[in-house]
Parts: C-alpha cells; sequence; structure tokens
C-alpha cells in the first residue's frame, strides 16, 4: 500500500507508548500532529532522526505540534530506548499485527519495520503533508517545519477538511 | 558542478558568509560545509577526517564549520560552541575548536575556561563575549540555517552546498569529494 497523502483523513489508531499505557491520535484533535514512522529503536548514533526531532521541540513547540513516534518495536524497549536518549515525546509500539504502519503505507513487508516515513496532521486530523524517506537516509526536520508552517498560513483547516470530503 | 546523483538533495540554505569560519582559499573547487557539535564523538571523528583531508587535498579544499549543537544530549555542546564563537572574536577560533574536539573526553565548563586561558585569549572580553549574547546569536544562526538545510544529525555535511548523505569516514568522503 502506497504512503497516505496530503488531503487523507488521518486513520485513527491506539498504541502502547508504555507497557501499561496507551496514547490515541484522537487525544490531539485541536493541535497538529508529526506522525514519525522509523525503523527501530537503538540506531547507533547520537545524532539520529529522533535525536534531532527531540533537539527541535522548541521549533515545533512554536507550532504547538506533537511529536509521535511509531516503530514495531514493544513498548518494553521504547520505554527504555526514551529514557536513554532523554525523549521528549512519546514512542509508539506498532507491534504484530504492524496495523498502524500498514494503514499509513509505512510498513516494509520485507523487513518487517516501518519505513522511514513523516506525516504532519492538521488539528482536525487530517494529513497536510507526507514524505517517504530514501532507505538509510536521515530526512532531517526542514520538511516537517515547513508543513507546519503551512498549515498556518492557511485558512481554517476545519472547512477545508470538510471540503475535502464533498 | 552539481553533483549527479543529488539532484533532490537538501540544499545549504545559506551561503558561506563572512561571519562564517573558513579554512582554505575561496578559489577552491570544492567547499565543505560541517554542521556539528563539539560534544559529538562522531564530530570528533568528523574532526580528524577533515583535518586529513585537507592535508591531503590542499588547496583543492575550502572548509566551514558552524555549530549545531545538540543540547537535549550534550549539556555541554552549547557552551562550547558559544566559547569558539567567543575565540572568533580574538582571532582563535580554530585554536579553540581544536582544543574541544582533540581534548573531548575532558570537556566541560571548567576545561573551556582553562583552555581559553591557555591559548593566552584576554578572559575579561572572552567572558563578555558569552555574557552579552553575542556569541549565542551565531550559534543560533547556525542552527537556524541547519534545519533549514536538512540538517539531520551531527555531524551534517555539505559539499558544494549539496548534503552529503554518506558516512563521515576518510576513505567514503575522500572518494566522494573526487566524484563531485
Amino acid at each position: 500500500m502506497p504512503l497516505l497523502k496530503a488531503g487523507t483523513r488521518a486513520p485513527e489508531f491506539k498504541l502502547n507508548c508504555t507497557p501499561d499505557q496507551k496514547i490515541a491520535l484522537s487525544d490531539f484533535i485541536g493541535r497538529p500532529v508529526v506522525l514519525v514512522f522509523y525503523p527501530a529503536d537503538w540506531s547507533p548514533v547520537c545524532g539520529d532522526q529522533l535525536g534531532l526531532y527531540n533537539e527541535l521541540m522548541p521549533e515545533f513547540g512554536q507550532f504547538d505540534a506533537q511529536v509521535l513516534a511509531i516503530s514495531v518495536d514493544l513498548a518494553w524497549s521504547h520505554t527504555a530506548y526514551g529514557k536513554d536518549r532523554k525523549l521528549r515525546f512519546p514512542l509508539l509500539s506498532d507491534a504484530h499485527p504492524h496495523d498502524v504502519s500498514s494503514g499509513y503505507g509505512a510498513f516494509r513487508e520485507n523487513e518487517g519495520v516501518c519505513e522511514r516515513a513523516l506525516f504532519v496532521i492538521d488539528r482536525d486530523g487530517v494529513i497536510r503533508w507526507s514524505y517517504l524517506s530514501p532507505t538509510g537516509v536521515n530526512p532531517g526536520a526542514d520538511g516537517i517545519l515547513r508543513a507546519l508552517e503551512g498549515l498556518d498560513r492557511k485558512a481554517p483547516s476545519r472547512k477545508e477538511a470538510a471540503h475535502g470530503t464533498h | 558542478m552539481e553533483p549527479i546523483d543529488l539532484e533532490h538533495a537538501p540544499r545549504l540554505s545559506a551561503a558561506l558568509n563572512e561571519r562564517d569560519h573558513i579554512l582554505g582559499p575561496e578559489n577552491a573547487p570544492l567547499t565543505l560545509v560541517e554542521y556539528g557539535d563539539y560534544e559529538c564523538p562522531h564530530c570528533r571523528r568528523a574532526h580528524s577526517v577533515v583535518k586529513a583531508l585537507r592535508k591531503a587535498m590542499g588547496k583543492k579544499l575550502r572548509y566551514a564549520f558552524r555549530s549545531f549543537p545538540l543540547s537535549a544530549v550534550h549539556p555541554t555542546a552549547v557552551m562550547a560552541a558559544e566559547g569558539a564563537e567567543s575565540a572568533a572574536r580574538q582571532g582563535k577560533f580554530w585554536e579553540l575548536h581544536d582544543m574541544l574536539f582533540e581534548n573531548q573526553d575532558m570537556l566541560g565548563p571548567d576545561a573551556i575556561v582553562v583552555w581559553a586561558q591557555y591559548l593566552n585569549l584576554d578572559m575579561k572580553a572572552f567572558r563578555a563575549r558569552i555574557e552579552d549574547g553575542t556569541a549565542r546569536a551565531k550559534v543560533r544562526e547556525d542552527r537556524a540555517s541547519g534545519i533549514r538545510s536538512g540538517v539531520n544529525g551531527t555531524p551534517t555535511m555539505f559539499v558544494n552546498g549539496f548534503r552529503y548523505n554518506g558516512l563521515t569516514e576518510y576513505g567514503e568522503l575522500a572518494e566522494y569529494l573526487q566524484s563531485v
């Protein structure tokens, strides 16, 4: 399934962020969401993709945006990884059967892991920007920030979203 | 001049300017711009790689360093970057830059001051540039241009304005530079 594109309503999900806590996309209605699919916890560099986003929390904060990162790792791994890297946003576990990443077109069947894919979802839950990064290439944050800026420039997104469904 | 395999690669959003710290001739055919963090171990390794490349390539390579401190994981990185900027006002950017990377295992707030003293900096002026925020302004400017250019961690290298996505090891980077 190809990556979901701008204009699509972001499929709802509810996933574990710790072994006993779940987070749903709909928890963030009213705020932009930056959804980050990534292959795996414990990548062997310190300036990695999630580390960069962690560093840019003030920039994302200017847009009141919530970052949610998703991989197929279990919540146990996420808890340890998030603590080790001092990550200031939740890591969600799309473990078997990987419905969420599949539903967003961000699941790499052959390897059984998430793609490196990014989505910016507006305050009403509509995808405004999506990007599939080439294998092994960390996409950086400029695309996300541009998309978030785009949200603020546009007319109230509620109206647009309603229009888009007709 | 454009690298053939990088047509969609992120590009440096801010051209080199008089506020940058640059080594090598202006008319060099190759320009390498690094966004780095003084507390990042990968940047320390890149520092050795860049030194070796500059030695091997001589006048063919121009090199600039911009700060991209990852403060969430590296508590001393911002202070180190501000220290280097402050030293720059006294013409000693590269001297402190080298000391910061080459003694990274001892890096800390006190060590930065000791190294600045070792370089015979005017310590009053050195502190003043940090306290009045001028050094910080340059670090923030670098960080902002880095974000806009597609910096994706540290170190991130740009070759002739295009982001280099390969390993920052001598062999890989040298081979890439020769292919441009």
